[in-house]
Order: C-alpha cells, then sequence, then structure tokens
C-alpha cells in the first residue's frame, strides 16, 4: 500500500535507538502501574520526587556563571539574581578547577577564561561580596579542590554572621565522571575516594542542608555517550560513593539524603524525558533493596539539569535559542529539581549578558506561559514514554551487570571500559552526522552557503591573569605568616592519617592558604593520576 | 610501499576537552594515517619533542579553551627552531575568529570549527602535506 509507505528505512534519535511507529499495550505488558508507575512522591518516584512537584514551587532556575575575576563574577551574579534567577551556579576557571594558583607558570593563558579564578579566601571574599549566603543557595562546579571551595564557602558564612547550618548549596565532588569523562582529576582514585568521603562526613554533622556531591552524567553524556550510557554509569558512580561511605562507617541514612544528582538534557525529547524517570525509579529501587536505606529521603533522586552544550551549533546560532527551549521543556517535564538553559552562543565563547538573559527569559517562559507546571507528570501512561523508560531502565541494568563483572566501578576505570564506551557512541555520532544519518539544522541541513559566524562574543579581559597574580602576592605578603605554614603542616600530617581533613583545609583557608598550596600538599603526598587514553 | 602519512593529535595546557581530539584521532587512523595522539594536559615542549622523536608530518592541535593563542605559536615557535619548519600544522576547537588570524599568522594553515566535516579535515591534510 502506496500510503504506507515511511520517508526512511530506520528512525532513531540521538542515541540511535531505533524505535518503532507507533508504540500500544502490548509494548507494555509485563508493566505493573502500582509496582513501577506508583503516586508523585511516593516510592519508586518515577512520577517525581514531590506530591505536588512544580504546584508547590517550581523548579531553581540556576545559570551557570564564571569568568574573569571574582568582581566581574560577582557583578554578573547580582545581575542575575536581580532579573529573577533563584540560586547561583559558580564556573571556575581550569587552574581553579586542577588546583593551580594563577601564578603558576601552567595557567598561563587559562586564568578567568572558563569561569572565574579564585586562589585563596581574599577572592571568595570579593566573588560572594553583598550576596547573602543565609539565602541564596549556591552550587560550586568543582571536583579535586571541592572541598577547599566549600571551606572558603563556610569561611564566608561565618564572617556574614550566618550559621553553618543554614547555608545551602552543592559542591560537584565527583571524581570518578573524571576519570570517566571530564578530566578534571588530580590525585589518584583512592586518596580522592577518601577527601569525597570526609566531605560527606562532615557536612553531614555540621552543614546539613548542603549536598556534598553531585553525581553528573552531563559530562559522560557531552562526551559522547548515549542516554542510556549516561544513565548507567552515573548510577554506578552514585553506587560506587554509597559503598564507599558506608565502608568509612557511614550510616546509608545519614548521608543518602544529601546525595544529588546532575544529569545532560539532550535532543531526543521523549528519550530524555524517559530517562529522568527511569533514573528516579532505579535509585530508589538500588538504594532501598540493594542498600537498605529506610529514610525515603534517602530513596530520592533529586537532580539538576543542564541543557546539552554539544547540541549547540556555532552555525545560525540564534537557532540554539530553540534548542535550548525543547530541551530545558523535556527536563521540566522529566521532573527536575533545577535547571540550567545554555546561551545561545556558548558553542563560540562564553554567553554575553544578552544571551543568558534569553536563556533565563526561556525557563520562565515554561514556567509562567506554556502551563506544563500545572501538572504533575502529564506524560505517565504514555504507552510511548512508559516504553522508553523501561528500556532505559533495562539498559541501565544491563550496564550495571557488565560494570559488576569487572570488580566494580574503579577496576572498570581501570580498564577503560568507560572511556572505550563513550569514544565509540562519540565516533559513530559524528558519523552519522557525516553521512547525514543525522541532520543538525544550519550545519549538514538547511546550511547557509554564504555564512559569516561573527555574533558578538565575550572576550576576558587579559589583565585578568595580572591582576590575580598581584592579588596572591599580597595576600601572601599581608597574611600571618605563620599561621598559614603551621595550617599547611598540619594538613600535612594529617593527610597521612584516617583523621577528617575538613577541619584542617578549614584552617588552611582562613589562614590564607592558596588553593594551589593546599593542593600541593596532596599532589606531593599522593602523586598524580595519569590516564591512558583510548579513543 | 608509500610510507603512511603521520600525524600527531595534541591537547596543550589544561584543556580537558578531549572529544574533537579523540573523534579526530580515529577518523585519521581510519582513513590511514599513522595517529600519535598526545593524551591531555600536554605542554609545548612535551608535544614537539613528540613531534620530532615520531618524525609526524602533520600536528593536529585541538582547542576548546583558552590558551590556544598562547601555547600553539610557542609550539609552532619550538619546532621552527628545531628545524622541522614543514611540519602542517592544523587547529580545531572552539577558536574565535579573531584568534584565528592569529593563528594562522603563526604558522597553523587552517582553524577547523565546530561542526567541520571530518572527510574535509583529511583531505585538507592530504592535499596540503609538505612533507613526506
Amino acid at each position: 500500500m502506496a500510503n504506507e509507505r515511511e520517508r526512511k528505512e530506520r528512525f532513531a534519535g540521538v542515541s540511535d535507538r531505533p524505535v518503532q511507529r507507533v508504540y500500544g499495550p502490548e509494548d507494555l505488558s509485563g508493566w505493573d502501574p502500582e509496582r513501577d508507575l506508583g503516586e508523585p512522591g511516593q516510592y519508586p518516584f518515577t512520577r517525581g520526587i514531590h506530591g505536588t512537584m512544580y504546584r508547590g514551587r517550581l523548579w531553581t532556575m540556576r545559570q551557570f556563571a564564571g569568568f574573569g575575576s571574582a568582581e566581574e563574577t560577582n557583578a554578573r551574579f547580582k545581575f542575575l539574581l536581580q532579573q529573577g534567577q533563584t540560586g547561583l551556579s559558580v564556573a571556575f576557571d581550569m587552574p581553579t578547577l586542577l588546583g593551580y594558583d594563577s601564578d603558576h607558570p601552567y595557567a598561563a593563558g587559562e586564568v578567568g577564561k572558563l569561569g572565574v579564578a579564585i586562589d585563596s579566601l581574599k577572592d571568595f571574599e570579593v566573588l560572594m561580596d553583598g550576596i547573602p549566603l543565609g539565602q541564596v543557595s549556591t552550587s560550586m562546579t568543582i571536583n579535586p579542590p571541592a572541598s577547599i571551595m566549600l571551606a572558603m564557602y563556610l569561611a564566608v558564612a561565618e564572617q556574614q554572621g550566618v550559621p553553618w547550618s543554614q547555608v545551602q548549596g552543592t559542591i560537584q565532588n565527583d571524581i570518578l565522571k573524571d576519570y570517566i569523562a571530564q578530566k578534571t582529576y588530580i590525585y589518584p582514585p583512592e586518596p580522592s575516594l577518601r577527601v569525597i568521603t570526609d566531605v560527606m562526613t562532615f557536612a553531614a554533622k555540621h552543614v546539613p542542608k548542603w549536598n556534598t556531591i553531585s553525581i553528573s552524567g552531563y559530562h559522560i553524556r557531552e562526551a559522547g555517550a548515549t542516554a542510556a550510557q549516561e544513565l548507567a554509569f552515573t548510577l554506578a558512580d552514585g553506587c560506587c560513593y554509597v559503598e564507599a561511605a558506608m565502608k568509612a562507617g557511614l550510616d546509608v541514612d545519614e548521608f543518602a539524603p544529601r546525595l544529588s544528582f546532575f544529569f545532560d538534557v539532550h535532543n531526543d525529547f521523549f528519550e530524555e524525558i524517559a530517562k529522568f524517570r527511569a533514573a528516579r525509579r532505579l535509585w530508589a529501587r538500588l538504594m532501598r533493596e540493594k542498600y537498605g536505606a529506610k529514610d525515603p529521603r534517602s530513596w530520592m533522586l533529586r537532580t539538576h539539569a543542564q541543557t546539552a552544550g554539544v547540541s549547540l551549533t556555532a552555525q545560525q546560532p540564534v537557532n540554539n535559542t530553540i534548542r535550548v527551549a525543547l530541551q530545558a521543556l523535556a527536563a521540566v517535564l522529566g521532573g527536575t529539581q533545577s535547571l540550567h538553559t545554555n546561551s545561545y552562543d556558548e558553542a563560540l565563547a562564553l554567553p554575553t549578558e544578552e544571551a543568558v538573559k534569553i536563556a533565563l527569559r526561556t525557563q520562565q517562559i515554561i514556567a509562567e506561559e506554556s502551563g506544563v507546571a500545572n501538572v504533575v507528570d502529564p506524560l505517565a501512561g504514555s504507552y510511548y514514554v512508559e516504553s522508553l523508560t523501561n528500556q532505559l531502565e533495562q539498559e541501565a541494568l544491563a550496564y550495571f551487570d557488565k560494570i559488576e563483572s569487572m570488580g566494580g566501578v574503579v577496576k572498570a576505570i581501570e580498564r577503560n571500559l568507560f572511556q572505550r564506551e563513550i569514544a565509540d557512541s562519540a565516533y559513530r555520532f559524528q558519523r552519522r552526522q557525516m553521512s547525514g544519518d543525522y541532520k543538525v539544522v544550519g550545519v549538514n541541513a538547511y546550511a547557509d552557503s554564504d555564512e559569516q559566524i561573527n555574533t558578538q562574543i565575550l572576550r576576558v579581559d587579559k589583565a585578568v591573569q595580572r591582576r590575580q597574580i598581584d592579588r596572591i602576592a599580597s595576600v601572601k605578603a599581608s597574611r600571618d605568616g605563620a599561621r598559614a605554614a603551621g595550617a599547611l603542616a598540619e594538613l600535612h600530617r594529617a593527610s597521612q592519617t584516617s583523621e577528617n581533613l575538613m577541619p584542617y583545609i578549614i584552617e588552611c583557608v582562613k589562614a590564607y592558604c592558596t588553593e594551589g598550596e593546599i593542593c600541593g600538599v596532596w599532589r606531593e603526598l599522593w602523586g598524580e593520576y595519569r590516564e591512558e587514553s583510548v579513543y | 610501499m608509500e610510507r603512511k602519512l603521520r600525524v600527531l593529535v595534541a591537547k596543550l595546557g589544561l584543556d580537558a576537552h578531549d572529544r574533537g581530539a579523540k573523534v579526530v584521532a580515529r577518523a585519521y587512523r581510519d582513513a590511514g594515517f599513522e595517529v600519535i595522539y598526545t593524551g591531555i594536559y600536554q605542554r609545548p615542549e612535551g608535544v614537539a619533542d613528540a613531534a620530532i622523536q615520531e618524525d609526524v608530518d602533520v600536528v593536529a592541535i585541538s582547542s576548546l579553551a583558552g590558551a590556544h593563542t598562547v601555547l600553539i605559536p610557542q609550539l609552532i615557535e619550538l619546532l621552527k627552531a628545531q628545524g622541522a619548519d614543514d611540519i602542517l600544522f592544523l587547529a580545531g576547537g572552539v577558536i574565535p575568529e579573531e584568534d584565528a588570524e592569529d593563528l594562522k599568522a603563526a604558522g597553523v594553515a587552517a582553524v577547523f570549527g565546530p561542526g567541520s566535516d571530518l572527510d574535509e579535515i583529511i583531505q585538507f591534510t592530504q592535499a596540503n602535506v609538505r612533507r613526506a
């Protein structure tokens, strides 16, 4: 029959999973709504972690920002808060992420480029100047030095007279995904996991509203993983942290409620919605069944989401606004707790203020105008969405078995399982794009042959590095030298014992030791991790 | 038998974004090149040494961070100083137009931005390689 003809032999989205023409009840055989769906706000949380979801409270609109010096980033934060943003999110520059001060030779050319440069508490005081830490929540995307940034945050809170019990926020602190994908590692896995466990233990007691880890699929996905790989690898990492903390003697319900997640939201609309739903169901089951958590808050997968940076195109950049809007809508329909929307100019450089504002407005339009925030989990019961949710869960479980059979996450990292899977997926995707099997508007379809890419982009002032170097010199000259040296020596000593390191890190920070000095102590003791590159 | 073209795919400085570098390395390999990938966090000195030791025809540098304007010219200078000025230098990644002009002035033959066609990169390399 001629009218049965379809445009293509095979239909598949960005993850290359073939999809059927239509889905019906036969695709949900064995699916039990009571067991697999439940009620919103109840185990297994497929429908969301709150009974009222966005009717109770909208998601947190949290734009990741940071560039140049602390002064410039502080001004951007104040601008965002003024525009109705409800939480802060700090982007650090590469030297800060890797534990080098701005005056280190390796920092040349990188200071303030991809985020803000933070060398000592002095910078952090400027970064948070005039921002009431008792009222905003702050997310900090940093990993090996995460404990140091948390220590600085706590020191500034103290200066503002805000008790630690009131400060709210998140540090990424997820080193496993760094070995797997993001690559901002410094030390080998064992001491890295120890510092993470110390932070979890310390915060459980003293900073109860702080999310001590943000178990991240974002970078895994951006490095090329499919949705199923992102889901599987991220939750496997989560299990690894749970096991490390339990091994250190913590009760699962002491720390599990403070674990949070961070997922990418890519182009394949329904697959992304299903991914969030599958993640919540899987995590709830793992926590309750495998780890014996009794507190319902331990079962809940709370997550941040960010639209997919890799989906942005340098060509016809304004089109990115539309991509971001669709991805953001998927995150909201998937039930995210907070969201960052990328700016349309980010395939070219860091976003301008105008572009960031449009990105934030995109979320506000979804929240206020589209009506989707009025109903909880509106896609539940859709044959397609439920069957995709089941499928993603099954694919993740198959990866869990594979990881288990290799001896766990750390062993699988050492044997390059994740790195190889991700590199393969990235290459396959690139090839699909080259062959035209996957179309990207403005790039391999509907391209403007005479396009000149000349969007107004943000340039970071080259004087930033000079100013940072001067500030380090003045901090070192004006601090109590004996106190700083003593604090570093104590950290060095304690790092060789099993004592919790957080109090020592806090003392170093308050003594105005630099981030590079603190990381230097650990570089000397623990050495640096080096990977074997697979492609 | 004809000698295979040798390409060094490099990441410089503190830029950890290696997705593009790996994809390009694999595309070169599939196209029959001998590929050496440096991995991330390399210094210009180390990359220059590797280029000399491996006797490469092409050095392809991927940059998605800020230091390309400093480190790529440094690398080219180091190689020129060692007489390896017939190497074909390519750059790719997120490199603003203005920086691309500076890099070309420093000796980079072409800059491939986001969304570049892999086959185009391969063809450009084959057409412009100066050694072998």
